[in-house]
């Protein structure tokens, strides 16, 4: 079965098993390694991706789930690193290992896109599925304020 | 005193050369003697390179796992040399002894090698003034280079670096003595805020990890390891698995002997076409296993185990100052406490993996390792290679912490690679991850203190038990001088009576360092018990803690009553114990935190301080009730490290070490059971997560121009036990086992 779906704005066919989890289609098949494995069983964020706008755990969603939709990952948030949340964390320098950030990064901006101007309850809830194994929270806070402009 | 003289035209124009190659007129002795433990900045050549276009080249040798390193480092070069940091290229070192130590552990990256770094960038620099001094036939005292040219001020002549390349190459390299720094006021990058290199590339996903390597051919394993360290393979049905589509082979790996070192733990590896179908076909193996010598391993009964040992006696006397025994006997009053600590999982959000390629007789790795001298010499020693067939790429690390100085997994990729005959990534899961880790050892400590009638302290005693890192390497029973000095041998103490002794402890898995290392239990229950003894004495914590340390002073080895103290490499006159420091720090983080004034503002805090690494730390952390449990709502940590070179960074990992520890504080704990690890993803072994971090955590730095200490670890140890204090100041429960979680509720 070939699964049919836009991938950071491109069609895409892929032939694969459609139980493979996306995370292992983006990876291993399209080559694209922006998006990490983390634990497998959306415990800690690392693959955060998008479909159709909504964020999701590609470790744990199968690439069934994606035909007919339209996937994003860290490399199709901007081609450049011009998104307003990009261009927040590297001001901010939010990394250290920088292992999760696309994952926090791809939370972060399905939050700002359902809730420009987040409160900081609403930042902790819906960021609270990445794990920052560094300890960089404070300055992920930090970051997701400045490019929602707050 | 032999020199080796180098042509360095090639190493300046050119990249990839090595210096071993053009060297002439060195001795063959020299130069193994040079090879072998190298003075770096009579090779600047092997750190930086000159291209005729002008661009600079410079090596960062050490790894980056988010302390900054290689945000620092070539920085730091580039400063001394007078580079345009928008013109320095970046090159990440392969594992190769030229570049002297490489091991990214023990804090070491800046203070190991602070001047050393600036006297490379030096010498360069002092070879390109050189060579436009003599182009413009005027004495090299009356240039200077700065913004990637070496100027002539009283001629107003300049000549850019790019064109002195060629001339500065046949120069001789400055002899180590004659490398003149410049003066600190010179430095651009001091107290700056430096950027962060690899920033654009984390946030665009375009950072290469271990896992984003890729080979033409590469295959993928995940392996089945016995679950008992020490086990091995009983029978084996391979059949389900191969049937899994895309799984191509099932190789069985030899388990280890002991000791169990950096050794794989063996098992088998299922080789298939990707991650998913390798994960699929370890899933549908059938294999059985036989446990080994620590199939009877338990947490929760071994730490009785070390209670036991703790009563039964020392394996030996470490420090002693006066009688302690005799003074405790005659005390007005005793308080006795005993501490127990979990062991912990490093974690890392990038779990372990490798990618090898063996082929014509040699081997080539890519991984995210912190010591890759140490996986070379473990790969060429398992595959029978000698070090130089061995090459070993080093990516970007997603966290250390120190497990991946361990090549265990590295050494995997190297051993499924040749069997296979193609390229393999040995991928770990975060199962794999957690349940064959090199554990944060477990702990028990007790302490015991006399106070006289007017409530002054006149003894201390202090035993500790727990099973040594060196169990793994070498069988150990008993902690190392090593591990005794993190916190316990080199605490001072104004104290008359003192007397330390570490009891037998047996390693049951593999023990490794994580970051701090043994000085995180140290801390825990040395500044819990000085927190104790405050309220004994009806005195104010910080009063308390001041007292105990007493006045300003450089603690001697006679005044600890140690022989020798291991001081983290360095010798003491250079890196003394300085209560001074302690005191200042301790009073910083009290007045940023408003200490004085809790009362009045009704808040519960606890406070700390720990040298560790060199470098002096306090922290103050304040919690609160929820409906939820406890909460920890803001966090103070000042640091005295000496010389900065990256501010920036040094806050940041300062930060990151508050969240560190008080996630292992709060709710950090690994269980064993019948040999194996109980926990298997971060579902039960938890870390904090983003809504129970403080709101604000304030990270200070003191200025100072001293000798550099440590910064990636030294944050860690005081915050557990600030948080034990805080705890106790809001619940009037003191917390002598770790996690708190065991015993409170935490939100």
């Amino acid at each position: 079965m070939t699964i049919h779906l836009r991938m950071n704005g491109e069609s895409c066919a892929l032939d694969v098993d459609p139980e493979m989890p996306l995370l292992w289609a983006i990876r291993d098949v399209l080559g694209l390694t922006g998006t990490k494995y983390g634990c497998g069983q959306a415990l800690c964020g690392a693959c955060t991706i998008h479909i159709d706008g909504e964020a999701v755990r590609a470790c744990v969603t199968p690439v069934r789930r994606a035909d007919g939709r339209s996937v994003t990952t860290i490399e199709g948030l901007s081609s450049d690193g011009s998104h307003p949340l990009q261009r927040a964390w590297v001001e901010v320098a939010t990394p250290q290992c920088g292992y999760c950030q696309p994952g926090q990064i791809m939370a972060a901006a399905a939050l700002l896109a359902k809730k420009p101007k987040p409160t900081d309850a609403e930042i902790d809830e819906s960021m609270c599925g990445n794990i920052c194994r560094c300890g960089t929270y404070v300055r992920i806070r930090a970051a997701v304020k400045k490019a929602a402009g707050l | 005193m032999e020199r080796i003289v180098l042509c360095r035209r090639s190493f300046l124009l050119g990249l990839g050369l090595t210096a071993a190659g053009l060297a002439v007129g060195a001795t063959p002795r020299a130069l193994a003697a040079a090879a072998k433990d190298p003075v770096l900045e009579e090779h600047p050549e092997v750190f930086v390179q000159v291209a005729e276009s002008g661009q600079v080249s410079i090596v960062c040798q050490r790894s980056e796992m988010g302390q900054g390193v290689r945000s620092s480092i070539p920085a730091l070069i580039a400063d001394e040399l007078g580079a345009d940091p928008s013109r320095v290229t970046i090159v990440q070192a392969d594992g190769d002894k030229k570049y002297g130590d490489q091991d990214t552990d023990g804090s070491q990256s800046i203070r190991g090698q602070y001047e050393t770094l600036r006297r490379i960038g030096a010498a360069v620099r002092m070879m390109l003034i050189a060579a436009a001094a003599h182009r413009w036939r005027v004495p090299v005292a009356t240039c200077v280079a700065h913004d990637h040219a070496v100027f002539h001020p009283a001629s107003k002549r300049s000549l850019a670096f790019g064109a002195l390349a060629s001339e500065a190459a046949r120069l001789p390299v400055p002899l180590r003595d004659a490398i003149v720094l410049r003066p600190l006021a010179e430095l651009k990058t001091r107290g700056k805020i430096l950027p962060l290199v690899d920033g654009p590339a984390i946030v665009t996903g375009r950072a290469i990890y271990g896992a984003d390597v890729r080979l033409p051919n590469m295959l993928t394993a995940v392996i089945a390891r016995p679950p008992v360290v020490g086990g091995s393979v009983a029978r084996y049905d391979a059949a389900r698995t191969l049937a899994v589509p895309g799984v191509r082979r099932v190789v069985e790996l030899a388990a280890p002997a002991r000791p169990f070192g950096f050794k794989p733990l063996g098992g088998l590896a299922v080789v298939a076409d990707g991650t998913w179908a390798a994960m699929r076909g370890r899933a549908a193996l059938d294999v059985s296993w036989n446990g080994g010598d620590n199939a009877s391993y338990d947490s929760a009964l071994y730490r009785e185990e070390l209670s036991r040992s703790l009563r039964d006696g020392p394996s030996r006397v470490v420090r002693r100052t006066g009688d302690a025994a005799a003074a405790l006997a005659s005390a007005a009053k005793l308080v006795v406490a005993e501490y127990h600590t979990p062991h912990l999982a490093h974690a890392t959000m990038e779990p372990l993996v490798a990618v090898a390629r063996v082929e014509g007789g040699a081997c080539e790795v890519w991984c995210p390792t912190q010591d890759p001298q140490g996986a070379r010499a473990e790969v060429a020693s398992a595959l029978g290679l000698r070090e130089e067939q061995v090459t070993v790429h080093v990516t970007l690390l997603g966290g250390g912490f120190g497990r991946k100085s361990k090549p265990d997994f590295i050494v995997e990729a190297a051993l499924v690679a040749r069997a296979v005959g193609a390229p393999v990534r040995v991928q770990w899961t975060r199962e794999d991850d957690l349940q064959h880790d090199y554990y944060h050892s477990t702990s028990a400590q007790r302490l015991v203190a006399g106070l006289d009638a007017a409530g002054a302290i006149t003894a201390w005693h202090h035993r500790v038990a727990f099973p040594s890192i060196s169990s793994t390497f070498k069988g150990a029973t008993a902690p190392s001088d090593g591990e005794l000095q993190q916190g316990v041998t080199d605490l001072p103490l104004a104290i008359p009576n003192v007397l330390v002794e570490p009891c037998e402890a047996h390693g049951k898995t593999r023990i490794g360092w994580l970051r701090s290392v043994a000085n995180t239990y140290h801390a825990f229950a040395v500044q819990s018990f000085i927190d104790e003894l405050a309220h004994a004495r009806g005195k104010d914590p910080l009063d308390n803690l001041l007292d105990v340390l007493g006045p300003d002073r450089v603690v001697s080895l006679e005044e600890l009553g140690v022989a020798k103290l291991p001081n983290y490499g360095q010798p003491l006159t250079a890196h003394p114990i300085d209560t001074g420091r302690h005191r200042r720090v301790l009073l910083r983080a009290a007045e940023l935190a408003g200490w004085r004034e809790r009362g009045q503002r009704g808040r519960a805090l606890g406070i700390a301080v720990h040298r560790s690494f060199l470098t002096y730390v306090a922290a103050v952390v304040s919690v609160k009730d929820s409906p939820a449990g406890i909460v920890v709502d803001e966090a103070w940590i000042v640091a005295d490290a000496g010389t900065i070179v990256n501010v920036e960074r040094v806050e940041t990992q300062l930060q990151g070490a508050v969240v560190f520890a008080l996630g292992h504080a709060l709710l950090g704990e690994i269980t064993m059971k019948a040999g194996a690890t109980v926990e298997s993803n971060y579902r039960d072994y938890r870390v904090l997560r983003v809504g129970q971090v403080p709101r604000a955590i304030h990270a200070e730095v003191v200025a100072s121009d001293g000798r550099p200490g440590g910064i990636g670890e030294p944050g860690v140890p005081p915050v557990a036990p600030a948080l034990a204090n805080a705890v106790f100041a809001l619940t009037g429960a003191r917390v002598r086992a770790l996690p708190i979680a065991r015993t409170l509720r935490v939100a």
